[in-house]
């Protein structure tokens, strides 16, 4: 680990203390899982403590972890399934950190939203709330915003097929748009195979 | 007296200076905006979900067609977050092919962005001269992978195949004559590398032409100077990257602050802005066009000197050479399992970000040790840049919009993903 990560992670412990529920160290990266009810909490201290320093957020997403192959992520709480994941980068400082909080609900995933801290967050959790349904309490606009206009559903989430449920086309007869129910068929040329521990390891 | 209310307009989605499909609804007052909504998602293809259901593999050429402009940057990032779960180290040579087109590729998007900016505001001769010089851009694209856009030529563990000793040359025909066919072809006689230098010769003297044309043009000053202005504590906040947020005076280059591949070893500067308004990025975007072709030609010199391997001999990530697959049972076993199942990547996360000519590119990925991605999340530079829409238009004329639009340098493929 370079000396630079091993600073950052010192100042995290530091200023975050018993906010973090684990550091990990992988790849030259660095990974803090935080429990929802300190989310806000070490964000805030995450852009406003001088020592760590993150101005910006890069990056906000979903990701639903209900099929990963392996065991389920520690410290998810109650909830295991919804996550959001947010990338900070500190200008001032040079560094990188991505945070991780789970919801707690599985079937209304809800995570405290950090429009106040960034404005760049507005669209990034418009999208998580649209792909994932994360709802984001605090947040003042939380409409759709990469699917269709009266979209239902979720799309990314893991039991949302990748052909989806209707599809669209116009109709002569009735001389406008038609919503239908999909007409092609769900296809995996190539199957997903999980490969059990040290198979590729040469 | 009447009661005057705010008018609501639809602007886009088939508007042409909309660049693509943006459609944005204005609330006016008078020709002053006072909000702006944009409405994006007219080109959502869910990239990050057909990745999950194809191979590692697979999904590359997909990267090409996010941000359809800069294709290969597209791949850079993807190719070199698997590499980083992988942990596979690339060749040297690959690493310096890498840089050069993609600084070939930022030449190509500053010239597309100068070209339609200019279109937009009304210097309609921009987009004339782009296209002339991206004609010889996409040239040098189609000398290495067959393609001019969708190139698919990064590949994880390097770049498929090595730099051509010769170019195709035009031929005459119904469309073009004989003499016009030698007059093409006597820049792409000798090799690529040839051809690329020559283009980087050439290049100088394109770019005093644009700003001969634009620079102080007292109409293109009253249409970009104090439009759009950013501050930069405001640009961090709306998590500007890229000449955005070096037009508004932060020197932050990803090439310069977290080197990857050979950026470490070559020589150039980072153009900064200090008003933080359009003009501002109009000048750091040629700037850095001229860095680019800076960059270019150390890197040719490189090139020159040093042949190697492109693409690293791990054959259970990357394909082995034709002739060994056609001659070895090894290799043959090799090249099928990759073809077919693909490879395995091992089970962890990754974020890796480039310096895209747009702004910070970053790939996330999470694998669960399968043969495809578990999730990848695309962080495209242009989605933050038009979230900022209402901001920077708010209080500007009607007429400005399609200014902001332009000095955000916005193309669909990658906002709406």
């Amino acid at each position: 680990m370079s000396a630079k990560l091993e600073k950052l992670s010192q100042n995290l412990q530091k200023h975050l203390g018993e906010r973090i529920a684990s550091l990990k160290t992988a790849l030259n990266e660095i990974t803090v899982e935080v429990r929802l009810a300190d989310y806000l909490d070490a964000m805030r201290l995450l852009r406003d403590t001088p020592e760590l320093g993150f101005e910006e957020l890069l990056d906000l997403c979903g990701v639903d972890y209900s099929t990963h192959s392996s065991k389920k992520p520690e410290n998810a709480g109650e909830g295991s399934r919804f996550a959001a994941v947010s990338h900070l980068l500190s200008i001032s400082n040079n560094w990188r950190v991505r945070v991780r909080v789970f919801a707690e609900n599985d079937n209304f995933p809800s995570v405290p939203s950090v429009t106040d801290l960034w404005k760049s967050a507005v669209w990034y959790e418009r999208e998580a709330f649209d792909l994932f349904g994360i709802v984001f309490p605090g947040h003042d606009d939380l409409r759709r915003i990469l699917t269709d206009y009266g979209f239902i559903g979720h799309p990314f989430r893991k039991d949302f097929p990748v052909s989806g449920h209707v599809e669209m086309r116009y109709d002569p007869d009735q001389r406008r748009v038609v919503y239908q129910p999909v007409t092609i068929e769900l296809r995996e040329n190539t199957l997903r195979t999980v490969r059990e521990e040290n198979y590729s390891k040469h | 007296m009447a009661e005057i209310r705010n008018f609501t307009m639809n602007f886009g989605p088939q508007h042409p200076a909309a660049h693509g499909v943006l459609r944005m609804v204005l609330e006016l007052d008078g020709e002053v905006v006072m909000r702006a909504d944009p409405h994006i998602g007219l080109l959502h293809r869910g990239t990050e979900k057909l990745a999950e259901a194809r191979t590692w593999l697979q999904s590359m050429p997909y990267m090409d067609r996010l941000d359809y402009v800069s294709m290969m940057c597209n791949e850079h990032a993807y190719c070199m977050a698997v590499e980083r779960l992988l942990g596979i180290e690339v060749p040297v040579r690959a690493q310096y092919i890498r840089v050069m087109y993609d600084e070939i590729t930022r030449i190509l998007n500053h010239l597309m962005w100068i070209g339609s900016h200019g279109l937009d505001v009304g210097a309609m001769t921009m987009i004339l001269y782009a296209f002339r010089e991206r004609e010889d851009l996409v040239d040098m694209y189609e000398a290495v992978s067959g393609s001019r856009m969708h190139a698919a030529y990064y590949r994880p563990g390097g770049v498929y195949r090595d730099l051509p000793d010769r170019m195709p040359q035009y031929v005459a025909s119904e469309w073009r004559s004989a003499k016009d066919a030698d007059f093409i072809n006597e820049a792409r006689s000798g090799s690529l590398l040839d051809f690329i230098e020559d283009f980087t010769n050439r290049f100088p003297k394109f770019v005093d032409e644009y700003s001969t044309l634009l620079t102080e043009n007292r109409i293109w000053k009253q249409r970009l100077v104090d439009i759009g202005i950013v501050s930069p504590e405001r640009a961090l906040q709306l998590g500007f990257t890229g000449p955005m947020l070096r037009g508004s005076g932060i020197a932050w280059d990803l090439r310069k602050k977290q080197p990857y591949e050979v950026y470490d070893r070559l020589d150039f500067d980072i153009p900064v802005g200090t008003n933080g308004d359009c003009y501002d990025r109009y000048l750091v975007r040629v700037e850095e066009m001229r860095q680019s072709n800076h960059l270019i030609r150390q890197c040719i010199d490189w090139l020159r000197k040093n042949p190697g391997p492109v693409i690293c001999k791990d054959y259970k990530v990357a394909p082995p050479p034709r002739e060994a697959m056609k001659s070895n049972m090894e290799e043959l076993i090799h090249h099928f399992k990759l073809f077919s199942g693909g490879f395995h990547v091992p089970e962890g996360e990754a974020y890796a970000a480039i310096e895209h000519p747009k702004g910070e590119f970053g790939i996330y990925l999470i694998s669960d040790s399968a043969n495809k991605p578990y999730r990848i999340k695309i962080r495209a530079p242009g989605f933050a840049h038009l979230s900022a829409m209402d901001e920077m238009a708010r209080g500007h004329m009607i007429a400005d919009v399609v200014t902001i639009i332009g000095t955000q340098d916005i193309v669909f493929g990658e906002i709406d993903r």
